[in-house]
């Protein structure tokens, strides 16, 4: 019985949506492609430009300005990047931070103004939860396809999926964080006569920042680990080599690149987390 | 003069429809209307008029309309209905720019639980107003300081608030509402969450400024003691009506109803009555001077001493000139019975 209904064509309408959307939009995509490209090129050479010793150094330098622990921090993450560098990943690292590095930037960019405006509208919040459940229950695959209709292949695409993917977290948390505030610190606000946007830069946004600062932390880290899947459709970087291995079945280079990843992502994570 | 004038004005949460505005004219109780329709009465057609440079004290219980009442004053909540003359101006028709330039010029709260900027050093927190205003910054810093001064806490400037105690950071939410200079200053509970002793000091200190200060202060308090301390005058709620308003003496000698009266049954009236509410006037010339003498601004309580060794009667004089006497037996008659005061209330 079931047999003899037909089959919904599900799959031809998505396809035909995407379809008008890269047709109708090209006008915008094309050109976004074109100043995310123009940009990260910049940055990867400006990565690769500083020698490599150098940068090691500056990296350590930084942790000793910005961690807990003087010692050890710099120590090991010295010795990390020296080893992905000896194991001769360095330009994999590169393009892989530059990935995270933007792809990180746009998720707060756009994703703490969308959580104030939540914040803000109890009717947007309600519009966005379901999104945002979607944008994070979603297999992290499925967005390549839009992202390589959209932008082709390489490593744009590779950001646009990473930030659908990983900017959940500075959304919520950033919306979570200024309605958790105590309603007696937000009158305290509004009855010494401040203004919508002084109460947001003077009160909220200082009350909530830890939140805010666990959000982007978490849509870093969720941004690399998008790295591998994102090599699928050509984005360069670690992820690259891991892929390559697995089809090669080689699991010794893979150990070594999925190391330099997991290497990368305690650097991340504790420099996002250092800020008290 | 009165600074502010609360007429008729009615808050209710939740919808404000006819049925509620029907029972409301009917003048059904706050239990009946949530009960028939969901709306919360806060507070009910509330009248009040509140003197220039008097501390104005509202007291109720715990869900009597209180801290509604406060935020209607600076609108920190909407009236439903009725006026809020502020120095003659209705607030309830502001436009939110409008109320905010009103709120930075003419009034100043504390809170309950002092609702400090926890990121904030205390310098910081005390000079908050004047930022919102934006002071330039060195008139900000000796204004904060000033405020600061006056509260004791001159040398806590860089500390953070979790760095104070409860009653340093309540001088710090007051300090915060003096440096912005306004003559209104609304206290919701300030002192309730402070220990016994802590309180009594913050209350005396408060006196203390005001003698200085005379601002118009609205205090909130559900601490009847605390209530006749330091009011001039108090009005008591009663879910979310005002069952009385009147002087410290008038409220315990002459309470309005049942409500009011089991209230004040327990108080200690030697604490809040003077020696001029039960003196018997005279005429200064035919008072013998070898009585023992009282100001007639002391309390009851201060003229136990005084009753010794066979006297009876005491000369009482105010502004250094004896007007009247106060008999021993008039005195034990009040605080044993509590009897209503025949005359000088006021
Ligand atoms: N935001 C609100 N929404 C709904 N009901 C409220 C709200 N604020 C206060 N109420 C109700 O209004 C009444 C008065 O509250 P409140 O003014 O806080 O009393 P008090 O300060 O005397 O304890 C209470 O019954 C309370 O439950
Ligand atoms: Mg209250």
């Amino acid at each position: 019985m079931l047999d003899n209904l037909p089959r919904l064509p599900v799959a031809q309408w998505a396809s035909d949506f995407v379809d008008w959307l890269t047709s109708s939009f090209s006008f915008i995509f094309d050109p976004i492609k074109e100043v995310l490209e123009g940009l990260m090129d910049w940055i990867i050479q400006i990565l690769e430009f500083i020698p490599p010793t150098l940068f090691i150094v500056i990296v350590m330098a930084l942790a000793f300005i910005f961690m807990k622990n003087k010692v050890l921090s710099p120590i090991l993450i010295g010795v990390g990047l020296l080893f992905i560098y000896n194991q001769g990943l360095w330009a994999n690292l590169i393009d892989t931070m530059t990935l995270v590095i933007i792809s990180g930037l746009i998720s707060v960019v756009f994703g703490i103004p969308l959580g104030i405006l939540m914040s803000k509208s109890t009717g947007f919040e309600t519009v966005m939860k379901p999104i945002l459940d979607f944008m994070q229950t979603m297999p992290a695959f499925v967005y390549l396809i839009p992202a390589v209709a959209f932008f082709g292949i390489g490593m744009v695409p590779g950001v646009f999926a990473s930030v659908i993917f990983s900017a959940p977290p500075t959304i919520r948390l950033t919306n979570l964080g200024i309605r958790q505030i105590s309603a007696e610190l937000i009158e305290a606000s509004d009855s010494f006569g401040t203004t919508p946007m002084q109460k947001l830069v003077k009160v909220q946004l200082p009350l909530a920042r830890s939140s805010i600062m666990a959000g982007v932390n978490q849509t870093i880290m969720l941004a690399l680990s998008m790295v591998v899947i994102a090599s699928m459709i050509g984005a360069p970087g670690l992820g690259t080599e891991v892929l390559s291995s697995l089809q090669r079945a080689q699991v010794g280079t893979g150990f070594v690149a999925g190391l330099g990843i997991v290497i990368l992502a305690i650097i991340i994570d504790r420099f996002t987390q250092s800020k008290k | 003069m009165s600074v502010i004038e609360i007429k008729n004005v009615t808050k209710v949460f939740g919808t404000y429809d006819e049925e509620v505005q029907e029972l409301l004219h009917n003048n059904a109780s706050k239990d009946e209307i949530i009960k028939k329709t969901g709306a919360t009465v806060a507070v009910k057609s509330a009248n009040l008029s509140i003197e220039s440079g008097e501390v104005f004290v509202v007291m109720g219980l715990s869900g009597s309309g209180k801290s509604t009442l406060i935020r209607l004053i600076n609108r920190l909540i909407d009236p439903t209905e009725g006026d809020l003359l502020i120095k003659d101006k209705n607030v309830a028709q502001l436009s939110p720019s409008e109320l905010r330039e009103f709120r930075r010029s003419n009034l100043s709260m504390v809170f309950q639980n002092f609702a400090l900027f926890p990121f904030k050093n205390i310098l910081e927190n005390a000079a908050f107003g004047l930022e919102v205003r934006k002071f330039p910054k060195k008139q900000r810093r000796e204004k904060a300081e000033e405020a600061l001064d006056l509260v004791g806490l001159g040398n806590y400037k860089k500390q953070l608030p979790n760095q104070l105690s409860g009653g340093m950071q309540q001088r710090v939410g007051l300090a915060r509402a003096l440096a912005n200079d306004t003559d209104i200053l609304l206290m919701d509970e300030a002192f309730s969450a402070l220990d016994p002793l802590i309180r009594k000091e913050m209350q005396q200190e408060l006196l203390q400024l005001q003698q200085k200060m005379q601002k118009t202060i609205v205090f909130i308090t559900h601490d009847l003691d605390e209530a006749l301390s330091i009011g001039d005058r108090i009005a008591l709620m009663k879910d979310g009506e005002i069952a009385q308003v009147g002087k410290p003496e008038e409220i315990v000698t002459n309470p309005a109803n049942d409500y009011v009266k089991s209230f004040v049954k327990d108080i200690d009236r030697s604490k809040v009555l003077k020696v001029k509410h039960v003196m018997k006037r005279v005429d200064g010339e035919s008072i013998s001077t070898d009585l023992p003498s009282i100001n007639s601004e002391a309390l009851l309580y201060e003229t136990y001493p005084l009753f010794k060794d066979g006297v009876h009667e005491l000369t009482v004089e105010a502004n250094g000139q004896n007007i009247g006497i106060l008999e021993f037996n008039k005195v034990f008659e009040v605080l044993a019975q509590g009897n209503e005061v025949e005359n000088n209330v006021g």
